[in-house]
């Protein structure tokens, strides 16, 4: 059985283009079929870190609202 | 995921602070977004990749190495306008800092974590009497024009 690993990164106080560099730097240190849960802001985070995170081969699970401004996007490397 | 790796190359010729803050925003988030970033520092844009990050006075002859002294490294990149003397990139750091938006050395940092490449101006150096020893190590290789339309190639370029 495979056990994937769930890692998380807060990047809600970060900006452009640090939102999506901190994200790639997670993911970099994922194993393949590994789990990252990105807690960010609408906006251009919320816009550009799932696109980018696609663009680059990687699954977008689910983008769930957890309260009026920050959202969790799952990615799956 | 593309075939074909998307490049985006910047001529970066600009030693000022908010230039600099540019061409490093636009190479850090291409190189996040998986671009194949090239970049060419030229003239005062030399001044963002020396070795020395201070006042010194490098190169060879009393000419150079005093004009290398004037322009004043990293730690000195004046703003483009209102820079009164020094003081206004300190305050813009700062502003930066406490608003959470990486500054220069962050983004150069982050660039160079990403693999974006690092070329130097082999004209310009000549100029201002530098080697490549007198670089951060990451600056992959001294290149002409020639090279660097070769590496550009294909891509977007951008000059700042």
């Amino acid at each position: 059985m495979n056990i994937m690993n769930i890692e998380r990164l807060d990047i809600t106080k970060e900006h452009c283009p640090m939102t999506f560099v901190k994200t790639k730097f997670a993911l970099s240190k994922l194993a393949d079929g590994d789990i990252l849960e990105v807690l960010l802001t609408a906006g251009e985070p919320l816009d550009n870190v799932p696109r980018s995170a696609r663009e680059q081969g990687y699954k977008i699970l689910s983008i769930e609202q957890i309260d009026a401004v920050v959202h969790k996007v799952t990615i799956k490397k | 995921m593309a075939d074909k790796k998307k490049k985006l190359s910047i001529i970066v010729f600009s030693g000022d602070y908010d230039k600099a803050f540019a061409a490093f925003t636009i190479a850090s988030g291409a190189a996040a977004l998986d671009y194949e970033v090239n970049l060419f520092f030229t003239f005062f844009g030399l001044d963002i990749i020396k070795k020395k990050r201070g006042r010194h006075f490098l190169g060879k002859g009393f000419r150079a190495r005093f004009f290398n002294f004037l322009l004043g490294g990293r730690n000195n990149l004046p703003l483009s306008r209102l820079n009164f003397a020094g003081l206004s990139p300190i305050l813009l750091g700062n502003l930066a800092k406490k608003r959470n938006v990486a500054g220069v050395d962050e983004l150069i940092d982050a660039s160079i974590k990403l693999g974006v490449n690092f070329y130097a101006c082999e004209a310009a150096g000549v100029i201002l009497a530098l080697q490549k020893d007198d670089f951060i190590p990451e600056v992959k290789k001294v290149i002409g024009i020639g090279s660097f339309l070769e590496l550009q190639e294909g891509g977007t370029t951008l000059f700042i």
